[in-house]
Order: structure tokens, then sequence, then C-alpha cells
């Protein structure tokens, strides 16, 4: 089949960018979406032009590096999928595709597609550790968690951190994001000891960052790949509304004369 | 005081003032719609309750400065929280989606901006009663005259319509929103948060319109 796609180029971060149309003649609906981009590069390469620059890794759906926001969708139209596992039998003949990367001041584009997200990073390094022993291996169920709460950790922990929370939603947020980072320690009694200071680190570093507020508009759930809800943010406002509560009873611990 | 200046300063501080002056402006719309009601009820009725009202003495005052109040803040941070956000999205997309939110959410910012007038107005119009197209003569114990007199003009229903319309649609997602930010939703209470937001802001629209309407067609008549 033919697509006419129209993809983002640009430079660098200091370069203004803008919309290019390609055309794409021999497009298989069975190739992925990156693939079909390949050959496209394949055919500018020939030509002698600027191959289009965008980030992916396993191509299996699990590291998060495909980022691009297709006909206005994170990771296109297909729900719980990233950019890698879209096929092209999503699109029909004569389709025209809009292809742009993440939009938000704390993504700079590097090139074309491909923005920079070390922004995620430094909200997940400001959590900072969890208290466990090192040394020899714990026994195995030495610390009881109900299956409930385990499989709720693991629905936030599913997160691949590919940002496209952040690309879906109108204000730029990384709310999901956060709130999934969040929460699958802060449920979990091996996050126990610093939950407070976890959530409290996180969202501040989330808001230096330069990212938006949440105004619950949900887009981000219905783009994020792993289905991640809400529900979680909603948690995290809690455990931060606690936090906050805590850190003031606690003011003046540890100093003589204390409240 | 520090505590809870650091606090406001993060986006979830300034979400949760959102949230709580929200919900007494929820509370107070509610009330209001019921007394509102009592015009069904015949012009002694309502009068009577109106006079109750002023003879609250310094209770309506503090009533009036906490509403006052939350209205100042809930704009305040509603601006803040706007401007960051836009910061946050320099550069628009091309091509952009709307794949779950309601059109309830996306016209919070405009629907907010037309309450705003909105309040301004009325209270020019039924409690002050020197607004621009206000009721004649306007008797401030008569509330049931100033009512239906006001509501004779047109333009000035339609407007009330049109303002409700904002209140009904602001309603209809705030009142789910002020729980999920509070931190007091989870997958059991969602949906029923959501039905109860959608759910008040219908009988606010349905309930304030039917005064004007009432009035335009003739079934509350001037005594």
């Amino acid at each position: 089949m033919k697509l006419k796609l129209h993809i983002w180029r640009q430079d660098n971060a200091k370069t203004a960018g803008k919309m290019v149309s390609y055309d794409a003649n021999h497009v298989s609906p069975d190739m992925s979406f990156l693939e079909m981009l390949d050959v496209l590069n394949q055919e500018l390469i020939t030509k002698g032009e600027d191959p289009v620059a965008f980030d992916h890794d396993c191509r299996e759906g699990i590291c998060g590096a495909c980022s691009m926001v297709i006909n206005g969708i994170p990771h296109g139209p297909q729900r719980a999928t990233t950019t890698c596992q879209l096929h092209m039998r999503s699109f029909k003949d004569g389709d025209e595709v809009y292809i742009e990367p993440w939009r938000a001041e704390p993504f700079p584009v590097i090139k074309d597609l491909a923005v920079d997200r070390a922004a995620l990073d430094r909200i997940i390094a400001a959590g900072g550790f969890i208290s466990v022993g090192t040394g020899s291996p714990p026994d195995g169920n030495a610390i009881p968690i109900s299956k409930e709460i385990s499989d709720l950790a693991m629905d936030a922990a599913a997160c691949i951190g590919c940002g496209a929370c952040v690309a879906a939603c109108p204000n730029g947020s990384a709310m999901l994001f956060t709130a999934a980072k969040v929460s699958h320690l802060n449920l979990l009694p091996q996050g126990e000891p610093e939950k407070d200071q976890r959530v409290i680190n996180m969202v501040a570093q989330m808001d230096a960052e330069g990212f938006g507020n949440c105004t619950n508009y949900a887009e981000c759930q219905a783009a994020c790949p792993k289905e991640i809800s809400i529900q979680f943010i909603a948690k995290m406002n809690r455990d931060l509304i606690r936090a906050k509560l805590r850190e003031g009873n606690n003011a003046g611990s540890g100093k003589t004369g204390g409240a | 005081m520090t505590g809870v200046l650091s606090f406001y300063r993060t986006s979830i501080g300034k979400k949760v003032v959102m949230a709580v002056t929200g919900l007494i402006g929820v509370g107070f719309v509610i009330g209001h719609m019921l007394g509102n009601l009592q015009i069904y009820l015949g012009a002694e009725a309502l009068n009577k309750y109106a006079a109750f009202l002023k003879s609250t003495g310094e209770l309506l005052v503090v009533v009036r400065v906490v509403l006052l109040t939350a209205v100042i803040l809930h704009i305040i941070a509603a601006v803040q929280l706007t401007i960051e956000n836009r910061k946050s999205r320099p550069q628009r997309y091309v091509k952009k989606q709307h794949v779950e939110s309601t059109f309830a959410s996306r016209t919070m910012r405009y629907g907010g901006i037309i309450l705003l007038l909105f309040i301004v107005y009325h209270i020019l119009h039924f409690t002050i009663g020197k607004a621009p197209g206000g009721p004649q003569p306007f008797d401030v114990h008569n509330v049931y005259n100033n009512v239906v007199y006001g509501f004779q003009n047109i333009w000035v229903s339609l407007f009330y319509i049109v303002a409700m319309l904002s209140l009904g649609l602001h309603m209809a997602h705030g009142v789910w929103s002020l729980f999920q930010t509070l931190g007091l939703n989870n997958r059991r209470f969602n949906r029923l948060l959501r039905n109860a937001a959608l759910g008040i802001g219908t009988l606010l629209f349905l309930g304030n319109i039917s005064i004007p309407i009432a009035v335009l067609v003739g079934f509350l008549k001037p005594i």
C-alpha cells in the first residue's frame, strides 16, 4: 500500500523544525511502523538525503525507546501498544500519516523525532534508595505481601518510562509517570521506610523539570502502552498530602526544644 | 506557615487548593439552587427564605467572606497552573487527537471565565439591583418579583442559561476531578464519582434554567 507521510524534521534543539512530506510507496501491512520508517530511511540514504532520526531499541514493546506521536496519538492509534509493535495493517492505502516527536519543554528535541528524556531519569533518581539488607539473599516470602498489593505494585512497575503520558497530556504533565514510579515502591513493605521522602522528592523534581500540572484529562492513561491507570495519580496525591502533613509533624524532631 | 507555602509551591499543592475551594463552590451552588427552587412554592415562601438569610447577620458575613476567598483562591491557583501548563508545551502538535478526555474537562478554563463574568453580573443583578437590563422596579424585600421581572428580559435569561450550561459542564468534570486530586479516589469509587459528577452537573443545569424558562413561558408571573 501507499502512504503520504508528514514527518517533523529538526536538526537540533536550537533550530526551528518543520513538517516535511514523503511518499511511502512500498508499505506492506505486515511491517511494523518502525520497519516502514527503516524502508523510508533506506530510500533517503540512497538518494543522498538525511535519514529521519528516531529512537528505537528492543522493538518488542518493553524498552520504551520508540517515541513518536502518530496522527496526534503517542504510539499511534492502537491502544496498549508501543510504536514498534504497531503494524501497518492499522492503516489503509492512501492514508496521510503525521509523525511528530514527544512535545514538552522538558523533552528537548535531539534530532527529528528523537527527544532527550533524561528529565524522567532525574525524577527516578530523586526517589532515592530503598532500605534492603545487602549480603546474602533474603529468605523467600520472609516479608508477607498480599496478592492484591503485589499485583497493584506490579501494575505500577509495568511503566517502561517511554514518556507517552507526557506527550499525550495537553498540559505536558509527567504525573502518570511519576505516580507509577512513586507507587510501585510506596505500595510495598520494602519501600515503606522512605515512603514520605520519596514522594516529596520525586514531585519536587517533577516540578523542577518544568512539567505541567495534572488537570485530570485522563489522556495519559489512554496513551500509556502499559495501560497504567490514573488511579495511581490519586494515590500519589494521597501519599504527598499525607507526607506533607507528617513532615510538619516531624519538624524539629532530633533537635532539643522541638514542638 | 512555611510548610503551607512549600506545599502550595508544589504542583499538587496548587491542585489541592483548586479542589478544596472547588468543593466549597459545589456545596454552595447546590444549596443555592435548592433555595432558588422555593420560587415554585410561591412568592411568600421565597421572600420569607430571603428575609431569613438576611436575618442571619454575622453568619451571612462569614459565609460571604468564605465564598469570596474561595473564589479568589480558585482563580489565582487556576491562573498559575494554566501559565505553567502553557510553558510546558511551547511547541504545539501539528495534529493532535483527544482519546479519553471529556468535552467538560477540556472546557474548564473557558467555562470558568464565563462563570466569573456571570457571578459579577448575577450579584449586580439580584443582590445589588444595579445591573444593566436588570429588573425594574428592584425591591430588596420582594425577591420573587425581582426574579420574575429580571427574567422577562430574554437576553438576560439567555445569558443565565448559557452560564448554567457552563456551570453544569464545570461540575460534570470538577466534582469527580476534585476527589481525584485530593487522592480520595480508587478503582472502586471511580465509576460512582464520575456518575455523581455528571448527575450533579445535569441537575444544577436543569434545576437552575427551569426558573428563567418558567418566567419566559409565563408560568411564573409577577404578584
